[in-house]
């Protein structure tokens, strides 16, 4: 069955403003598949992922989402299979408590009060913030708003998860602690992150985009390995995969140049005749 | 700015007094909203120099500050805040209206002290039923009684969604012109004029969220009707509540009770 498959096939968008945000982008995730879309600021992460749930029109291509081709008459099925989580949690939880917020999905597809608050409860205890039911959104911290934000979509019973930079704002435990929760789910995985060592952990394959066009697409670590395509594509590899500054000197000389630190170590005085030039000027 | 992070801070707090629990906080907020209804029709309908008469009404909020357990000083903190925009619409009463309605001994009461002391005390008194109808429903709670009790379901959603972003508004305000006065040393920075672009850039920044709040509402099924939860039932007690208040206020809207008072004390 091909029900949680996400095709994306020569897909191009223009904004009216005639900026082209994608060329010609082209994709298959199987399901079950966990894949990370990176690229730097402006590649089109965003427009690419408004499109697969439909916010965005195509202005040529087709996006498939399982047995279904992304139309009009599929819009409500297709926004229902995939959940969407946005990058900003205050844009996604709106209403006056989360309880409400978890339940809104749940509401719209017009379901039993009972079966509601069923999902509601499972939602949240799935991503661990039960207790936060009554709470209204502003009362949260961030890596609880985050969590919330998960649960309203994970509510609707989605096959499909869409995450836009989900780890941006959090502190390094609510980082791991959210981690750890979509390293837990069997949903087909779409993340959109600069947090390239997330990516590393979470996904096993990653789609390089890069002015609008497809640049890479593989194995996470194989395309991590590859400098000069990273390098193209405003891209740094993930720390974890860079050599200890600190501990292994062989790390630090590596590097390539334009990354070596600003300040110079210790002993070395590249800058010195700098300095003399500065002082002079002070003079009187 | 730093005030207005602060008021809303405070405004956070009305919100947590609303999730205590007790009596009156249990009643349905509908016959909380209706009830405080008959008692601002009733202080406000008063002739214009009524005073005395209004001040047995004070005993609502005041039973309701004892029932729901709130800070007495916070509530009247947040009513005091109103009082000088009463003061202000009631200032030119005694120039204009300067006819003697009262001696004190050798001293003209002119009608318009009274009148200007009328307002400040309906103000006071309808401003303290409404905080302490928030603190004991909390907002959310009020719009769904609102809407239950047939305002178009449009206004309600409004009014909350108002209420939820008002606070990520002020945020987003209060940074922005905290970065324009730490740039500004101190001084008053370029005087007004970069006030017009510092609105337009957050007013651009809100229609921004808006457009997201909306693909976020679209991306979970958004038809255009917000379904809520149905929450509370109207059952005895709630009528118990508006009947019995209700049938207090008329009374002490008929029947001047000071002066039936001050008649039965000094034996008239």
């Amino acid at each position: 069955m091909s029900h949680h498959i996400v095709e994306v096939k020569q897909l191009r968008h223009v904004y009216p403003d005639g900026t082209v945000a994608l060329r010609d982008v082209s994709f298959r995730i199987h399901h079950g598949q966990s894949v990370a879309i990176i690229g730097a600021n402006g590649a089109g992460k965003s427009t690419l992922l408004l499109h697969l749930n439909g916010y965005l029109t195509a202005t040529s291509g087709i996006i498939r989402i399982g047995d279904h081709q992304l139309s009009k008459e599929t819009l409500a099925e297709i926004r229902r299979t995939v959940g969407m989580v946005f990058q900003d949690p205050d844009d996604q939880l709106f209403m006056p408590t989360v309880y409400d917020d978890v339940a809104f999905g749940p509401l719209n597809q017009g379901l039993d009060t009972a079966v509601i608050e069923q999902r509601v409860v499972d939602a949240l205890a799935r991503v661990d913030a039960l207790e936060l039911r009554n709470k209204p959104p502003y009362h949260l911290s961030g890596g609880e708003k985050k969590r919330v934000a998960i649960a309203t979509v994970l509510s609707m019973l989605p096959e499909i998860l869409v995450l836009d930079e989900p780890t941006s704002g959090l502190d390094p435990r609510a980082r791991r602690q959210l981690m750890a929760l979509l390293q837990d789910f069997h949903h087909t995985r779409i993340i959109t992150s600069h947090d390239l060592d997330m990516v590393l952990e979470l996904c096993e394959r990653t789609i390089i985009l890069h002015e609008g066009t497809v640049m890479a697409d593989g194995p996470t670590l194989e395309i991590f390995s590859n400098e000069a395509l990273l390098a193209t594509c405003h891209l740094e590899k993930p720390f974890s995969m860079q050599g200890c500054p600190v501990c292994s000197p062989e790390g630090t000389r590596r590097r390539p140049a334009q990354q070596r630190p600003l300040v110079p170590p210790h002993g070395d005085h590249p800058h010195d005749h700098h300095h003399h030039d500065h002082d002079h000027h002070h003079d009187p | 700015m730093l005030a207005i992070d602060g008021s809303l801070l405070d405004f956070k707090r009305l919100d947590l007094l609303a999730m205590q629990e007790s009596a009156v906080h249990r009643l349905d907020p509908r016959a909380k909203v209706l009830t405080t209804l008959v008692f601002i029709v009733c202080v406000v309908s008063f002739g214009r120099y009524e005073v005395a008469a209004m001040l047995p009404f004070c005993l609502y909020p005041l039973a309701l500050l004892a029932l729901g357990d709130l800070p007495t000083g916070y509530i009247a903190r947040k009513v005091m805040v109103v009082i000088p925009f009463a003061v202000m619409v009631g200032l030119f009463n005694p120039l204009f209206d300067r006819q003697v309605l009262l001696q004190l001994g050798p001293l003209d009461i002119w009608g318009g002290w009274l009148s200007c002391l009328s307002i400040i005390v309906r103000t006071i008194l309808t401003v303290a039923a409404a905080v302490t109808l928030v603190a004991i429903t909390g907002f959310p709670a009020i719009c769904e009684a609102l809407e239950r009790l047939g305002m178009p379901r449009v206004f309600a959603v409004q009014l909350l969604f108002l209420y939820r972003y008002i606070f990520v508004l002020t945020d987003e305000g209060g940074r922005v012109a905290r970065a324009r006065q730490l740039r500004s040393c101190g001084k008053r920075g370029q005087g007004l004029r970069h006030f017009g672009p510092l609105l337009g850039h957050l007013l651009l920044r809100t229609w921004e969220r808006a457009e997201r709040i909306h693909m976020a509402m679209l991306a979970r099924g958004f038809t255009g009707e917000v379904h809520a939860r149905r929450r509370g039932r109207f059952g005895g007690r709630e009528v118990l509540f508006l009947l019995g208040w209700s049938a207090l206020f008329v009374a002490l809207r008929l029947y001047n009770f000071p002066q039936f008072l001050g008649l039965l004390l000094t034996g008239n």
